[in-house]
This record gives C-alpha cells, structure tokens and sequence, in this order.
C-alpha cells in the first residue's frame, strides 16, 4: 500500500534506511482497481468541471508551504483524482497537510479550486474514516466542529484540552506552560462561550442534510 | 463612518490584543463599530472539514443578521481575523455564485426564521483604511513617528487569498503603506504571505513549527525589528512558539510580533494599556522606545 | 430568352450530396412533389449536382426545355451559390434568377426522423420555388482597383510585404510608428534554430525599403483616418515631429556629440532601458532610416526653450527644428496590408517572478539586448548589479497559458528560450536551466534544434516557476535568487539558486489593438488580436474587403510564419489589384431618394459606414460599394424608402407565402 503508512519505512531524513534490503514489490494498477468516476465526482464537489483541465504543471506543489511534507505533492493527488486512484487520494498524507492557504488556488494557471478539492477529500475521507486512529488533524477538526456545533462559538482552550485527551495527553504536559502564560494574560480561559439563541443555530445547523460523501464501493 | 463588527472568537482570546487595539485605533479615526448582535463562530477550517452545507448555513447567520441590522444602505462587516473574513468572504461569494449554496442556505436559514439576500459587504480593517479612511487621515493622527524603526509587515494567507480584491494576493502592499504613513520602514520580504500553518503548530508540530522558523529568520535576515500582523493565528504561532523553535532549531529569536494596529494606536499616542500591548509575550517597547524619535516611555 | 411570352418556366433539382442529403430526405418524393407545383416545368433529383454533369444537366435543361427560373435543393449557399449562379449564367439566363435551398446543414444533418426531415424539404422547396419567380434580373456592378498598397508597421512581416509587392512593380506607403522600422526582430540577436544574426538577415531588408524606389517609408508616423472602400480606400498619416528633417539629415551623428548633455543619460527605448541615449539620439545603429530624433520630453530646448543649441550649431545641413510641428499626408490607396505586431507580456503583472524587485530578473527581450555584441555591454552578459552568472534560470510560459493572464501559447517561447539557453551558456559557461511546463517545438529543424540543447546538457526541469525570491533557507542560496518549482518528473519541490532569471514572456496585442481595429473597420479575436476571414482557407484576409492582416498581430508567430504570411497577404492584394476590378455582390440596398425624408436615422445604425447625408438634397445616400446587405437600414427607414436587391418585399413575402402554403402539419421547417 502506498499512502502515510509507508513513511515508517523511513529514517529520520526521510529517505530509504540504507541498512535494509529493499523489497521486491510488484507494482502494477489495473484499471478494473480504479474508481473512474471519482474524477468527475469530486471536480463536481469542489466547484467546477475546472480540475478535469490540469495540465500537470506543478505550480500548485511549488507554492504550497507544506508540500516538503507530503507524501504526493498536491500535482499527483490531483492527477490520482482524474484517473481514479481513489484509495491512494484518500490515504494520502496531503490531504490532512493542507493548511487552506489558497496560494495554489489563486496561482493555478488552470484556475482549479485546489483548496476546495482538499477540503473535498478531507470529507471523504472522514465520511469514511480512512484516516488511522489517535491522528490529531481529523480529530482536531471534529472537536472544533462539536464546540461549535454545541455552543456556536469556539473556545480555544477547551478545544486543545479536546485534542490532547483524543490524541496524546502526554502532550498537555509539554503545552502547559504556554497554557499558563496566555490565562496570565488574558488570552486563553478555559470558560465556555456561548451565543444566546443556540436554538436558532440548533434549527439552521439540522435543516439541511450534512454534506455526505457517500461512499460508493 | 459606520460599521458592523464582526470580532470572532480568536479576538476574544488569544486575540484580544487585537480586538482592544482595532477598537482603539478606530476610535481614534473616528470610526464607529457596532458589534453584531449574538454573532457566532465563522466555522474556519475546520467546520468545512467535516460538513460543507453546515458551514455554510454558520456562516450565513452572520450574514442575515447583519443584513437584518442595517436598514440604510447595503450593510458592511468588518471582519479583522483572517479566517473569519475568509470564511464570510467565501460564504458571501459562494451564495452569488452557486444556486445549491444559495437555496441550502436559504433553507438552513429559514429554518430559524432568518433570511439572507445577498446584500452584506464583507471587508478587512486593512482595505477600511486604504480606501475608506486613506492614508493622509492616518499619517495626519501620528504623534510619535516612528522613524528608524524597520518593520516586516505580516499578512499571511487567508486575508489577501483567494477572495480579497483590495490587495494583491501574493505580493500585498496595503499593511506596508499604514506602516510607511507612521513614519515606520518597511522591509521588503517574500514571506509576507506565506503561510504559518495555522492549527499544523498543534498537530503535526514538525511542519508548523518550521514554517514559523523560516518566517521569523527570513524577517531577521532583512533586518525586522518587529513583525506586524493583521491576524490572530499568524500572530500566536509566531510569537508563542518562538521558545520552542529555539529549542527544537537551536535558534536564538527574540522578535515582537504585534499586531498592526498596535503599532498604529501606539504611534497615534494611545497609552499602551488600551492596545493590549502588556499581553504580548515579548515586548515591543523596548525595540520601539529604543529609536530615536520613537515613543517615549511613558506611553 | 430568359422571359419568353413572360411565362415563367422553372427547373427544380434536389441533390443527393452522396449519402449526406440522401440518406436522411426522401430525395424522389421531394422532387416529385415539386413538379407538381406551378410553373415548374423541370423537376430532377441528382447524385452531385455541383459536379461537372450536374452542372451539365441544369444547362441542358435550361436549352432544351426553355428554363427561365432555376431552383437547387442543396448545400449552404457559402459553398455552391456561386457555381449554380455561374452555371446559369452561363446557359444564359441571368444568374440572378437563381435560388438555393440548403437541405443538408438545416436539413438532413440536423435532423434524425426522414419523414419529418422529407416534409421540411420540401416546405423549404416550395418556398423557394415561389420566391424565384418574383426575382428580378440583376447586374452586378463592378469597381476598379487603386494598384497603390498601404502597409501599416515596419516589423518584419510589413517589410517583407513591402518589398514583395514593390518588387512585383506596386507603389507601396510603408508607414511606421516608431522612428525606425525592424521592429522586435531588430532587438534579437540571433534566430531560432539557425543561430543567424537577427540583424545580419534583417538589415539588409531593411535598407533595400528604404531605397526601393517603388516605395515611400514614413517613419515616426502614424494613421489616423480611413475611409472608402476596396480599391479606393483614402488614408491620413500623421507625422509625428522628430524636430529634425528627415531629408536633410544624413546620419553623421555629430549633433549626438554635440548635445549639451554630455553623458548619456535617458533609459533608451531600443536597449529596454539597460542601457542610456541623450535626448538627441538615433535608435540604433543600423536604424532605417539614418536619421537622428529628439525626444521631446527630455530635451531642455524642446521643453524650456533654454538652452545653448548646441546641436543646431553643430549640423552644416540644417537639419534640426526644434520648432517642428506635427503634419499630415493623404494618400489615397486600394489595399491595406496591416502588419502592427505585437506587445511582450509585462510580467509585473505575475508578482511571484519578483521582476521589477529583483534587478537580476530579466524579460526575453532584455536578455537578447544583454547578449548582442551592439547591445548595452557590447555582447558581455553582465548582470544589473555588475556580477557575471555562473547560473540562469529560464521561465517559461510566464503569460501564456494561463487563465489568469492569457490563455493561449505564445508559440515563440519554447524556442527562443532553446535559444537563449544555447546563447547565455556559449557567453557565459553558466549553468542553464530551462523550466518548461511543454515544449513546442514543432517547426521544421526545431525539434532537432532541442536535442542538440539536451546534449548540451542544458537542464530541463518539467514544471512551472511557483516564485522567484531572494529568501535564502540555507547558506548556498545566500545571495542567489532561489527559484521554487516543481520537478515534476521526480515529484519533489526544489529550490534552484541562480544568479539571473529570464522570463520566457509571451505575446499579447497591441495596447491599441481596439483602436486600430476601429479605425480599418475589421474584427478582433476575443483574446484581442486581429480576426482573419477564415481560420483555415482565409487566414490573411479580414471580414472588410481590401484589407489584410501578417504577422503577429493575428496571433503569436516566430518569423518564418510572419514572413510566410507577409507574402500570402501580398499576393492577396496583388490578386486584386491585377485583377484591375472588383465586382460587387448585387444584395445592396438602394435608395429611393423620391421618398427619402432625410431623417439620418439610418446613418448611424449602418455598421459599414456605407451611408452619407447630401447636404445639397437633404437626403441619405448609399455607397454600394461599402454596402455588405444586411439589411438594416431597410427594416430602420420609416419611410419604406430604402431596398434592398435580392430582398425586395414581393421576394420575401412570396418565400414566406410559399412556406406557409398547405405547409404540412407535422414539419419543423419554421
């Protein structure tokens, strides 16, 4: 499998171990694996037949900030969703990198709505929880969104609380004297805020379907 | 001038010097800002990450009751923290754009007894004071030029892109020409929009924190004395991180990162305790006070 | 003959294109059911009827069976009209006693049903068989040809059209804005894949211009005004003061020493500002014509008045005037040959290539003035900051093939940045690298002119430049520009240090490409360059008679298709002015200057400006000649006082009536 989990195959510079024998591994893809409509199903999502027109020009992965981390630069998920290789897209460490700095969007010389197509894939990916288990990123996002959806606004402090509980509670630990600097001066409180008329945002947030990427396999 | 004001939740915490100064320094230029009534979250990232039609529908309600607020003219919010003006901007634009946007939210909307038209202008403090305020009135309020002092003027990702029309979207000025009107210098550096990360420095911390290391030597290597930002996140990552990046980079970064209109309220002559200046975590006075002709010290 | 007794006699044919009409309309009902309608004496059906024996048929008929009215059910009339009018002519009967039914393009091709697509046949048949009879006879006029040409710009595509037609023995008006003709090729230096010297092939053109002596060059000039028609079309050019006479002036250049300014000091135009002139200049050395000018805006005489003049006393010949004011030349012509080039992309406007903020980012064009040995550091590659690279990054596609400034492929980019790759590392021994998203090289001898920059072992990165900074991560890059890109053949980002960058930037029209577009009535492309009249089989002539386009004001081209063009345009004015005449489309609008009220509403509405007001009668009048027939000016007079050939009331109605008539119930033709 190709995907985040190959990087544990990997040394500290992220290269090959030297000390280890390679594996033989047949690669080959045959197109009954591929998912062919998964091109046209996302170019929809995110707004436009545009991504179907890459031209495969790279400018997308040499402005993106993160790309150094990624396991495809944001080009090859891109040409992974036009062809169909929807596992690998889903499974890709890209996705849950992306930053939504929009450099790539306003830089693409095809005009593709390349956050948008992230945040497409993101939510596919939730919807079918191909992300591993304990992985801060999605986690993150949904403790966010259940603050949110609860109180109508955020607290940051009680969201990092959220995070280290899911994720590593080592990790309050490391962060709790930074925790302690910003309560001393009034940046952080661990209170709830709250909007008045939750009921409202309770009726408008259950009125539509929530987007579902509906599994199809 | 009249607007509503749209704070965010960043303002009220980790971004309240922000918020306090914004007020301060709009007071000053004799800008009225109205709070919006039981604003809620703008949802971020994060929201859409997990449900499109939701996040929208979030938004929106903002939008409504801004739209509901105003009975004169078109109803304009400003929305100084990056994402919530990105996530507004974005909700704004989508609507016009999308007929399944505009009837989701419509129906999301109507499920509170809410509408939404479409008329809500949303716009940043930066465009406010370029093109609304200008930068004559501005320079016009400088009581403490703030000559020899190089600043690297910090915009980061979501205020100039994909949405924002005031501002180039990768090579913006706007925030360069305040600081320039308060007497300040203003380093060129092409970092100015590149992003800090966001909520990466609490998740995968090797990839924020770098991408903050690389801002804070690149704003060093061209000579910065401080960085001024417009953003809540942008601001926390650079500033509250800079121990760890020392420890994990071995560096030795000391850089005030304040927030743009700190530096204004500051040059304005606003005592320093309305601009939030003393919950910063590195203090900028010494740098400013420092320079001849900056602020004296007991501002 | 064609009236004989006025009876009206009418041969119908229905074509069967091959399988293209045929297999869809039921060809033997349609003709059939048109022999039994009145005064139809012939009714046929025929495999090909443009053929020589379809042809052949309808003369015979015409002889045999006393045939005054001819109606073909066929193709689009663009295509056959004029062979069927010809062919009836030619059995003589008047050709405009011919009709055409198109029954494939708004028949057969568009419709899948044969019963619905048979009945839609013939109501269109039918109709034309009633129009046909109330049609008139008709002469077409024709119009003699000015053997005079207008070529508008001096770049190598005006040039080499100029000297074509002056050499096929036309008097040609060369006129060019600037003070020098040569153009964007004149700044190269040298050409793709040959590696000639740009001005070693060009110069000599360019003198032979200005000493032919069939042809006038007006440099520093500029039109303004046009009027008429093909074959008598009247131009206004405006000479812009150069504040020196040009026919005294020999080029001596001693008024340039002479100039109080004793250090060259204004950005010159021709070198993009790399290197310097005084306000008295010439462009270049092997400018044509060899005459100094001043620049206005720099020299203190010109603007102040105060000055020593020094340069006045210096010239023997008289030949500078400082008080010299624009003037204007008519020059009445029978063609135009507009040959206005292009603009280079200005890549200020893509922020992320640093250029204007970097001094060692560079323009195509400023690289090539860099390399030239004539050029600001006599062929040295000395960079802006006085350095010598020892690596160039080359962009590609910087405007082109982008949806956020130009959509197209500039065509030439590909190739002149193999060039200039070739030539940088010949000057300097530099590192190369090209950084291409495609590369075209499809013309003859490029791509082998590719393979020989791979075995120079000039790097080829395959991706887009994200950005150009100064933002150095690690030591090496201090100092270096640092080009982010995207190898997309390993798939990993790098980060290239270079000393210089050149931006591979693309064509783009003229700035007043709308303008001129205006003032010779012919269209624009929606990317802005010129329209030609057919991308394929008209691609130099334009949708206004007598006017044609080369060169790179159509569209990107490299100088081999500039030139192929230049010719083609020629010979396309040559065809007509041999030709002595043009005759004229009779499907003009006429005027019945009784009824005529002299209104003026039909003026402006006309988009051929074909319409004039007689002051002297108080009534419009139409110029045939500009007249294309669409019929505006017909549905506008409130007065019914306008017509037009071939649309008279009784043809329409009748056609109208004809479609109407026991028009079948079930058909799709109106």
């Amino acid at each position: 499998m190709i995907g985040f989990l190959s990087t544990k195959h990997r040394n500290k510079n992220g290269s090959p171990s030297s000390g280890r024998i390679k594996k033989v591994v047949r690669r080959v893809k045959y197109e009954s694996e591929l998912d062919l409509g998964f091109g046209e199903t996302i170019a929809e999502r995110a707004y436009g037949q545009k991504l179907l027109s890459c031209i495969q020009c790279g400018t997308c992965s040499a402005t993106c900030p993160l790309s150094y981390y990624m396991d495809f630069t944001p080009r090859r998920v891109i040409a992974m969703v036009r062809e169909g290789f929807r596992e690998e897209a889903l499974n890709s460490f890209t996705i849950w990198l992306c930053a939504s700095c929009y450099s790539c969007t306003v830089q693409c010389p095809r005009q593709i709505h390349i956050t948008d197509v992230m945040y497409t894939l993101k939510r596919e990916a939730i919807a079918r929880e191909m992300f591993p288990r304990r992985y801060p990123i999605p986690i993150l996002a949904r403790g966010f969104f259940d603050i949110v959806h609860r109180n109508g606004r955020n607290s940051e402090g009680r969201l990092l609380l959220y995070l280290y509980l899911r994720t590593n509670i080592l990790k309050i630990f490391q962060n709790t004297r930074l925790g302690l600097h910003l309560l001393r001066r009034g940046r952080m409180s661990v209170r709830q805020e709250k909007i008045h008329r939750k009921e409202d945002l309770r009726s408008i947030l259950g009125a539509v379907s929530p987007t579902r990427e509906e599994p199809r396999s | 001038m009249k607007y509503l004001y749209y704070p965010g939740c960043s303002l009220k915490s980790t971004g309240r010097p922000y918020d306090e100064s914004l007020r301060a320094v709009f007071a000053a230029l004799g800008i009225e800002l109205t709070e919006l009534d039981d604003w809620n979250c703008c949802g971020a990232t994060a929201y859409a990450s997990i449900d499109e039609n939701q996040a929208f529908g979030l938004a929106a309600r903002n939008l409504a009751i801004a739209e509901a607020a105003v009975t004169d003219g078109p109803p304009t919010i400003v929305a100084p923290c990056s994402a919530c003006f990105l996530v507004l901007t974005k909700t704004q634009r989508y609507f016009e754009d999308y007929d399944h946007v505009r009837d989701g939210v419509t129906r999301e909307l109507a499920a509170a007894g809410l509408t939404y038209r479409g008329h809500v202008k949303v716009r940043h403090p930066l465009d406010i004071l370029i093109h609304d305020v200008g930068l004559p009135a501005i320079a016009k309020l400088v009581q403490h030029q703030m000559k020899g002092l190089h600043v690297a003027s910090y915009y980061g990702c979501q205020v100039v892109r994909p949405f924002a029309t005031f501002d180039d979207p990768l090579y913006p000025t706007s925030m360069d020409a305040i600081m320039r009107s308060l007497g300040a210098e203003t380093v060129d550096w092409p970092l100015k929009t590149r992003c800090c990360g966001g909520s990466l420095s609490g998740t995968i911390k090797e990839a924020g924190l770098r991408l903050n290391q690389h801002l804070l030597v690149e704003a060093l290597r061209k000579g910065s004395d401080l960085v001024v930002t417009c953003c809540p996140l942008c601001q926390f990552n650079l500033e509250c991180f800079q121990k760890q990046i020392n420890k994990n980079y071995d560096e030795r970064i000391s850089l005030p990162i304040m927030y743009f209109t700190q530096l204004m309220g500051l040059a304005f002559g606003i005592p320093e305790k309305e601009l939030g200046i003393r919950r910063l975590f590195i203090d900028p006075l010494p740098v400013i006070g420092a320079l001849k002709g900056g602020v004296p010290a007991h501002v | 003959m064609s009236e004989q007794n006025g009876e009206i006699r009418i041969g119908f044919y229905v074509c069967h294109c091959g399988h293209n009409i045929a297999n869809i309309v039921d060809v033997a009902a349609v003709a059939r059911y048109v022999a039994g309608l009145p005064h139809v004496v012939v009714s046929r059906e025929y495999k090909y009827m443009c053929s020589d024996p379809g042809q052949e048929l309808l003369r015979q008929d015409i002889h045999d069976h006393r045939l005054n009215r001819i109606v073909v059910a066929s193709c689009s009339p663009l295509l056959h009209e004029q062979t069927f009018r010809t062919a009836t002519a030619k059995a003589g009967v008047n050709p405009f006693y011919f009709q055409m039914v198109n029954i494939r393009e708004n028949v057969s091709w568009v419709h899948e049903d044969p019963a619905e697509a048979t009945l839609k046949a013939r109501d269109l048949a039918r109709a034309a068989v009633r129009r046909v009879a109330a049609h008139k006879a008709l002469q077409p006029k024709t119009v003699s040809i000015n053997p005079d040409v207008l070529v508008v710009g001096g770049g190598i595509a005006g040039i080499h059209a100029a000297l074509t037609l002056a050499n096929a023995g036309k008097k040609v008006t060369l006129v060019e804005r600037a003070p020098t003709i040569g153009g964007h090729m004149a700044m190269f230096d040298k050409t793709f894949p040959t590696l000639d010297c740009a001005a070693c092939i060009l110069t000599p053109k360019m003198s032979a211009v200005k000493n032919h002596p069939n042809i006038t060059l007006w440099t520093y000039a500029e039109v303004t005004k046009v009027d008429g028609f093909v074959g008598n079309y009247t131009v206004t050019v405006k000479h812009k003061p150069r504040y020196v006479k040009e026919d005294l002036c020999v080029g001596c250049l001693e008024c340039i020493d002479a100039c109080v300014y004793k250090e060259a000091k204004v950005p010159d135009e021709f070198n993009r500002g790399l290197g310097k002139r005084k306000p008295i200049y010439i462009p270049f050395p092997q400018a044509t014509p060899q005459v100094v000018l001043i620049d206005p805006e720099t020299c203190i005489a010109v603007k102040s008045g105060k000055c020593k003049r020094t340069c006045v006393e210096k010239c023997d010949r008289l030949a500078i005037d400082l008080d010299q004011k624009e003037s204007f030349d008519e020059i009445t012509v029978g063609t135009i040959i507009l040959a206005t080039g292009f603009k280079t992309f200005d890549p200020k406007r893509v922020s992320y290539y640093g250029y204007g903020r970097y001094p060692n980012v560079y323009i195509s064009l400023e690289a090539e003035r860099l390399i030239n040995a004539s050029g600001p550091t006599s062929g040295e590659l000395i960079l802006r900051d006085g350095r010598r690279p020892k690596t160039v990054g080359i962009v590609h596609c910087v405007g082109s093939r982008d949806k956020n400034t130009h959509r197209w492929c500039s065509r030439t980019c590909c190739m002149y940045s193999l060039k200039l790759a070739h030539l940088l590392k010949e000057h300097s021994g530099a590192e190369v690298y090209n950084f291409y998203i495609d590369i075209r090289a499809a013309g003859k001898a490029y791509e082998e002119f590719y393979d020989k920059l791979l075995e120079e072992n000039v790097h080829f990165i395959r991706g887009r430049v994200a950005e150009v900074t100064d933002w150095a991560v690690i030591p090496e890059e201090e100092g270096k520009l640092i080009i982010r890109v995207e190898d997309t053949m390993i798939g990993v980002v790098r980060r290239i240090p270079v000393d210089m960058v050149v931006l591979a930037v693309g064509m783009e029209p003229q700035s007043d490409a709308q303008e001129v577009r205006r003032l010779f009535n012919i269209s624009c492309s929606t990317e802005g360059f010129f329209l030609e009249r057919h991308p394929k089989l008209a691609p130099v002539d334009t949708f206004t008679d007598g006017i044609f386009i080369a060169g790179a004001c159509q569209g990107p081209k490299d100088i081999p298709d500039s030139v192929a063009q230049a010719g083609a345009a020629a010979a396309q004015a040559l065809m007509l002015i041999d030709s002595g005449e043009i005759k004229l489309e009779p499907n003009t609008a006429y005027l019945t200057e009784q009824n005529c009220s002299g209104c003026k509403s039909c003026i402006n509405l006309c988009p051929y400006h074909a319409i004039s007001y007689l002051d002297d009668k108080h009534r419009a009048s139409i110029n045939e000649a500009l007249c294309k027939g669409c019929g505006t000016c017909v549905a506008s007079c409130p007065s019914g006082a306008i017509h037009q050939n071939l649309f008279e009331d009784e043809e329409i109605y009748s056609e109208i009536d004809g479609l109407l008539a026991e028009r079948s119930p079930e058909s799709t033709a109106v």
